[in-house]
């Protein structure tokens, strides 16, 4: 028994087809997170990484396996892992305000009213709302819907925090700005985050360990990718980090080249992988930064 | 200012109405007699033997007559409309308050609950095209009381909008709200109040809108047929006294009534509506 904060041992989800055999989205689904990590999981859809996210929630229930946090093992859903949702799911009568205290008020059924407002008003503004509390969703941009949502699963202070794609449909820029609150409140309050993403360059930005998923059915992760790139991350100079480039191609590599290739899962661990390990420790950062050059940032998603 | 559609509307709306009342009063018009009065006619005090529609002109100087007193009550034949209506009002408010009272919690329990859908749905199918009035004798002779009858046959109409639109709007509330409402550990009654009936508000406002449209349609029939008091009485009671000024005052009141009674409902709804 490990002590880690959370511990995913043997999970699986199989789904029963009309023709009486089972589809099996992933089997043998095995990780730890570390307490205060922030973690990324990528890989092509159909592979189940919204089903894992919502077993780890507590909303989805697993065929096989089990989701261990803090020792005790998942059983439904709980205020200790918040979720942001990826299409906001906030409530469109309340107004932004109200559904932050909607949250606060569920966690500490006993505060006063002003001290509800008080702590909502106070992670609004982290998200730079501070100006739309009395409006409703629908009189909001889906950034600052998704902020909310954001403001709202932050309030409430839940061990871990539970992202399902939360700038999947944000424009650029928008997604830019968000990103880096979103790195903001995570560095001041500590928490643990897992983070569906399909964007490479989001993932880098944000993770200190980045999963991969091989393709369904069958899924697995892969590999579990350390980004051995030192805090704090500016989104516009993160590419200049040495090795920025090597980790991006290791991973698009993977999702383009590998993903469908079978994991070697005997371990019952993903991959423990450092595409960088090499330039972090001795040899020469700047021939690696010259070589990567070559590679057009967006180059690859194709 | 002369531009703007209200004011067109308003404009064109009076221009119809004119109009109409302008047709009806030509045609209400009695011809001159050619011919010199029959002896008859004269023993009848000259009174025309076509019976005709009054004008317009003729029930408004009643309606004003009527309106100016609405409450007075000069014995069970004879009470103002303002009285009658009160009458009717009553028995609709009344059924119809009875029957929200029970159609919203079952129709929770209805959409919440698949099993419970399942299981009370050929009730509601089988018992929600009958005529109300069809329930009127079984309701007389169970109830015995004339006045509970209608408030009875008012609550079973009332009844089923409200019923399937609550189910349906509880039913359909988006997956996404109940797993908020999961993700924060509410109990089920704090999800049901403070999720589920928000989210399904709007709908079933709209049953409750649909309802009492129908319950106003209602009262007129029944009210014909248990006779005594109310607007629908009133109709019917002028039709016997062959006063057609009233009958056509009192059809003019039975639709502003309605008209009144669905503007409540609407703008409680425009209260209760949301947009995603």
């Amino acid at each position: 028994m490990s002590n880690a904060f959370l511990e995913v041992s043997g999970l699986a989800k199989v789904y029963p087809t009309k023709e009486g055999n089972d589809f099996t989205v992933y089997d043998n689904v095995n990780f730890n997170l570390n307490k205060g990590e922030f973690v990324c999981i990528i890989g092509h859809s159909g592979c189940g990484k919204s089903t894992i996210l919502n077993t780890l929630a507590g909303l989805d229930d697993p065929t096989a396996g089990a989701v261990v946090m803090n020792g005790k093992e998942v059983k439904g859903p709980s205020l200790e892992r918040g979720v942001v949702f990826q299409n906001y799911s906030l409530l469109p009568w309340l107004s932004s305000l109200s559904n932050v205290e909607f949250g606060v008020k569920a966690r500490w059924p006993d505060w006063s009213k002003n001290k509800v407002r008080e702590h909502s008003t106070r992670f609004l503004s982290m998200v730079g709302l501070e100006h739309a509390l009395q409006r409703k969703p629908s009189e909001l941009s889906g950034g600052m819907r998704q902020r909310v949502s954001i403001a709202r699963a932050f309030a409430t202070q839940p061990e871990l925090l539970l992202l399902d794609e939360p700038f999947g449909a944000l424009d650029a820029l928008t997604r830019g700005v968000i990103q880096e609150e979103l790195v903001k409140i995570w560095s001041e309050t500590q928490q643990t985050v897992f983070m569906i993403t399909h964007d490479v360059d989001e993932a880098i930005l944000l993770s200190d360990r980045i999963f991969v998923m091989s393709n369904g059915p069958n899924a697995a992760i892969a590999e579990s990718v350390k980004v051995d790139i030192p805090r704090p991350r500016q989104r516009n100079t993160i590419f200049q980090q040495p090795g920025y480039y090597q980790l991006r191609n290791y991973l698009v590599d993977f999702l383009v080249n590998r993903s469908a290739e079978k994991p070697d899962n005997s371990s019952g661990k993903p991959k423990e992988v450092n595409p960088l390990s090499a330039i972090t420790s001795s040899s020469a950062p700047a021939t690696t930064i010259d070589n990567d050059r070559n590679a057009h940032p967006y180059a690859v998603n194709q | 200012m002369i531009q703007s559609m209200p004011f067109r509307a308003a404009l064109l709306s009076i221009v119809i109405a004119v109009l109409l009342f302008g047709i009806w009063e030509a045609s209400s018009d009695v011809p001159e007699k050619s011919t010199e009065m029959t002896e008859y006619e004269m023993l009848m005090g000259g009174a025309d033997q076509e019976a005709r529609v009054p004008p317009p002109s003729d029930v408004l100087v009643h309606a004003w007559n009527e309106l100016s007193d609405p409450f007075y009550d000069k014995g069970p034949n004879d009470k103002g409309i303002g009285i009658q209506l009160a009458y009717s009002l009553y028995r609709v408010l009344t059924g119809y308050v009875l029957a929200a009272l029970i159609a919203i919690p079952v129709g929770f329990v209805v959409g919440m609950s698949p099993l419970m859908y399942n299981a009370l749905n050929p009730f509601i199918q089988i018992l929600r095209p009958i005529s109300p009035l069809a329930w009127m004798p079984l309701a007389l002779f169970i109830i015995q009381d004339s006045e509970t009858s209608a408030i009875f046959v008012i609550f079973i109409c009332s009844i089923w909008p409200m019923l399937i639109n609550t189910a349906f709007g509880v039913a359909n509330v988006r997956e996404d709200w109940i797993n908020v409402a999961r993700t924060h550990e509410l109990s089920s009654l704090r999800t049901a109040f403070l999720v589920i009936l928000p989210a399904a508000a709007p709908t079933i406002l709209t049953g409750m809108r649909i309802s009492i449209g129908i319950a106003w349609l209602v009262i007129v029939a029944a009210e014909m047929l248990v006779g005594g008091t109310g607007i629908g009485y009133y109709v019917w009671n002028e039709w016997n006294n062959l006063d057609l000024n009233s009958v056509i005052f009192s059809i003019l009141m039975i639709g502003c009534v309605g008209m009144l009674l669905d503007l409540a409902l609407s703008s409680a709804q425009k209260l209760v509506e949301y947009n995603e």
